[in-house]
């Protein structure tokens, strides 16, 4: 084994550490199955040496048939499997939907996957790759997405994974309990390179946090400090005419943006819709396939042209638009 | 004086009816064509097992210098569709199905005897496309081919490689409906259904799992051949699909599929464990009703392969519960075999060695199979080593030790010839050793993290990797020895018999290799199934 323990680059507890809140949580349950399993292999691995032992060919051992009834045997097998499997069903299951339950009016961190890289972009307006850096004890919210093939963000130490599905906005988060530098892998295969999409994520303390958002120190990868996501987005929001229609002097040709995200939206069809994250993105990308009632469809189709990365941060720029008057909600 | 007639040498049954190579390339004969499919599996493990090899050998460096990424990702699709498709799939059901399956019930052939050589031809050009396109330059999708990956991005012989798992999926259905139909209509008199030994009882599921789930991955590789050739949007969001209908579809398949490779193991298992134990098995009826209900319910499981794909967290839970009820009844086989042991007349011979490899080892891949379904503990487990290492628990320590075994077994009445006992035992010994220490490393490192499908990796993981590397050769050493002794015996070794194990079972009633006709009087049946002596 090389010099360098896991530790250095997992916080220093040992071989894999607890750095999150739900890391302790997961690994409760897997001791569960662990003692359990190990208890039952063990068992049965004694239990099948003796019997071989006992009933080998010529050894004394009584042959009487058992006298209890098989059925019975086989009623209480059955029942006790599935008891204790019920069980751990039922705790893997209340840990993870609590780690699905995702903290409500946390801004969340755009994460793009990529062949072969991680594009992080916070709020803030910093841009990342391959790196990313969060507070401690602080739950973060992550916005992923993918500009290509599925990939998937694992961090062992947070007991994290989640695919990257392009065409998809998906939710993770993950509060982290414990400072340090912890490995970030991409752990669905996504072609040549892999096995090098690797990253870190890095959990700082308070104080360190402020520094490192305060300046570039902290974050030597960064891209372009300063530009916060929302900024980068009104650029974009010109960049592509978007405001031609959808801006304030464009008349009611498109809806109006501001106070959309999370309200209620009719769609052409009559449908009504969530207006959130996922129905953004598509409504960027596939406008035709999200027509909102009331106005003629004239938005071209952007997929391919905006690239993913983009596309999160326009809808940060939508979600940071100050509220409308009530009477221009769509 | 010697005597005026020198003994004949002593027939070869089904082996001496025609030795040209035409004689078998044409044969119509269930034993011939498992010993065709005996070659062709062998010859298609030796090149997935030489990848592995490679892989193995890359693994023992932190730092991937050994060869290229694309390379290494060629190895682990070519070990991965080989293993899986042209060896596993294929290995029980093809050849000791072929060959026992209308013994054991009494019959001269299977139903439908040109359709059992035609299923071979098509297995045989499946291989020969997909043969074609590793020479061509691989492929590098891994076997699961996940899309948008494989239809839109990959630079590789995809469609080619498609072709091939295709065409062989033809042969799989072609080979269940056969059984099927053989085990409904060509028992002997006699033989109810509850007089059948649990190997067909397992082969017949099997087959059902074979004729419903194979059409589903043939029609998903089509469509997204069909998106890869010709840009029809179905899994790539840029042209309006949906990958994860792909991941859907592929393990509506895939998940069936890991039964089809280990319910025949359980039926070997069966016989080997009641023979050696001289004993009826235990709970007859439980063990094949969960044969039935493993085959039914693990098509309702395939969503545990995708519980952090994005897909809906009540699917998750709906999934998770499924795939532990699925356990019971596995669980419950393994509590039955020994319980068939206890109070039995063990002897040690070879087949038991690898029954009883098959139980432990199974016992493990199945424990860890429960990690796998429980929801918090997959999150973290997912797509690392530790699932590397369930799966080979499973299929390897199951399905591999069940078909050796079960090989040996029969390689009596395949061959007429006894193996030589002292190299078999340490073989079975050799690959149980070299399988742990191949495997059992993996747990650990994919429980601290090591993704699969990685050749570089953080230098902490090097130790483990370079024991499970070892385990490899040791493995390795196993599986050729076999390779050896065995065609060494075809020809030399010492007369078996009809019924060298006194073994129940209508295939051990006639001569060691049977007629080409199997029985000379149809047998009639009038007793249970493992019917042995009183102790
Ligand atoms: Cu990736
Ligand atoms: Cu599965």
């Amino acid at each position: 084994m090389s010099a360098a323990p896991l530790s250095e680059i997992g916080g220093g507890a040992g071989w894999l550490p607890e750095a999150s809140s739900f890391a302790p949580r997961v690994d409760r349950v897997f001791d569960g199955l662990l003692a359990a399993s190990a208890g039952m292999a063990l068992f049965l691995t004694v239990l099948t040496l003796v019997i071989l032992v006992r009933y080998r060919r010529g050894s004394a051992g009584s042959r009487k048939a058992v006298r209890i009834a098989t059925w019975k045997i086989e009623t209480a097998w059955i029942v006790a499997t599935t008891a204790v499997f019920l069980f751990f069903f039922v705790q893997g299951t209340s840990v993870y939907l609590e780690m699905r339950r995702i903290p409500a009016g946390i801004e969340a961190i755009n994460v793009v996957g990529r062949q072969w890289m991680w594009d992080v972009r916070y709020p803030g307006g910093r841009r990342e790759f391959n790196r990313l850096h969060v507070r401690l004890n602080t739950p973060v919210r992550l916005l992923l997405s993918s500009e290509d093939v599925i990939h998937s963000f694992f961090v062992p130490a947070f007991r994290l994974k989640q695919d990257l599905v392009p065409g998809k906005v998906v939710e993770a988060w993950f509060d982290p309990t414990r400072a340090g530098t912890y490995m970030l892998y991409c752990a669905q295969y996504c072609g040549t390179a892999h096995a090098e999409m690797t990253g870190t994520v890095v959990v700082l303390a308070p104080d360190q946090f402020a520094a490192w958002e305060g300046g570039r120190d902290g974050g030597a990868e960064s891209g372009s400090p300063g530009l916060a996501g929302a900024a980068r987005g009104s650029a974009i929001f010109q960049k592509y005419g978007c405001a031609q229609c959808h801006g304030d002097a464009a008349g009611s040709r498109a809806p109006r943006l501001a106070g959309v995200y999370r309200g209620p939206v009719r769609l052409a069809d009559g449908r009504f819709v969530l207006a959130d994250d996922q129905f953004l993105h598509d409504a960027i990308l596939r406008a035709p396939k999200c027509a909102v009632a009331g106005y003629a469809m004239t938005m071209p189709t952007y997929d391919g042209v905006i690239p993913e990365g983009d596309v999160l941060d326009l809808i940060s720029y939508i979600k940071a638009l100050p509220p409308a008057p009530a009477s221009q909600v769509p | 004086m010697p005597p005026l007639n020198p003994p004949a040498p002593p027939s070869r049954g089904y082996l001496s009816d025609g030795t040209t190579v035409a004689s078998w390339l044409c044969t119509r004969d269930h034993k011939r064509i498992a010993l065709l499919y005996l070659f062709t599996i062998t010859f298609f493990f030796l090149i997935g097992a030489s990848a592995a090899a490679l892989m193995r050998w890359e693994l023992t460096r932190p730092n991937g210098d050994l060869m290229t990424s694309d390379t290494y990702n060629r190895l682990f699709t070519l070990h991965g569709v080989v293993m899986v498709w042209f060896f596993l799939i294929p290995s029980i059901p093809a050849v000791l199905g072929n060959f026992v399956l209308p013994l054991a019930i009494g019959a001269r052939d299977v139903a439908f005897p040109r359709l059992n050589l035609a299923s071979w031809y098509i297995f045989v050009c499946g291989g020969l496309i997909a043969l074609y396109a590793i020479v061509v330059g691989g492929v590098d999708t891994g076997w699961t081919f996940y899309t948008p990956y494989s239809s839109t991005y990959s630079n590789s012989n995809v469609m080619v490689m498609a072709t091939g798992i295709f065409v062989a999926g033809f042969s799989s259905i072609a080979t269940g409906l056969n059984f099927i139909v053989t085990v409904h209509k060509l028992r002997a008199p006699g033989l109810t259904w509850f007089r059948l030994p649990l190997f067909v009882w397992a082969i017949y599921a099997t087959s059902i799992i074979l004729v419903l789930a194979t059409p589903v991955l043939a029609i998903t590789l089509a469509l997204m051949a069909l998106e890869r050739g010709f840009g029809v949007g179905i899994f790539d969001p840029k042209l309006g699909g949906d990958p994860l209908l792909f991941q859907h579809l592929f393990w509506f398949y895939s998940h069936p599929a890991v039964y089809i490779m280990i319910l025949p193991g359980m039926g070997v298992v069966s016989e080997l464990v009641s023979c050696f134990s001289r004993k009826k098995i235990f709970g007859y009826k439980v063990m094949a009703f969960s044969i039935l209900s493993i085959a039914g319910l693990g098509f309702l499981v395939w969503g545990h392969h995708m519980f952090v794909s994005s897909q809906s967290v009540y699917a998750g839970v709906v999934f998770s519960l499924l795939s532990f009820l699925v356990s019971v009844p596995s669980a419950i086989k393994v509590f039955n075999w020994i319980a068939t042991l206890h109070r039995g007349s063990i002897t040690f011979g070879t087949p038991l060695l690898y029954a009883l490899g098959f139980l432990a080892l199974f016992t493990i891949g199945g424990l860890t199979g429960i990690f796998l379904a429980t929801l918090a503990v997959d999150v973290h487990l997912h797509d690392t080593y530790f699932v590397i290492a369930h799966f080979h628990y499973i299929m390897v320590g199951g399905g591999v030790m069940a078909y050796m075994g079960g090989i040996h077994y029969w390689w009596p009445k395949i061959s007429g010839r006894m193996f030589p006992e002292g190299w078999a035992r340490f073989s079975a010994v050799t690959i149980f050793v070299g399988f742990n220490l191949t495997f059992f490393p993996q747990f650990l490192l994919g429980y601290l993290g090591m993704p699969r499908r990685y050749h570089i990796y953080p230098a902490e993981f090097q130790t483990l990797n370079v024991i499970s590397s070892a385990g490899a050769a040791v493995l390795a050493v196993g599986y050729l020895v076999p390779l050896c002794y065995l065609t060494w015996s075809f020809f030399h070794g010492k007369d078996a018999g009809p019924n060298p194990w006194n073994a129940t079972g209508l295939e051990w009633q006639t001569p060691s290799p049977p007629p080409s006709h199997n029985f000379e009087q149809t047998p009639v049946v009038t007793r249970p199934p493992y019917d042995y002596p009183p102790l």
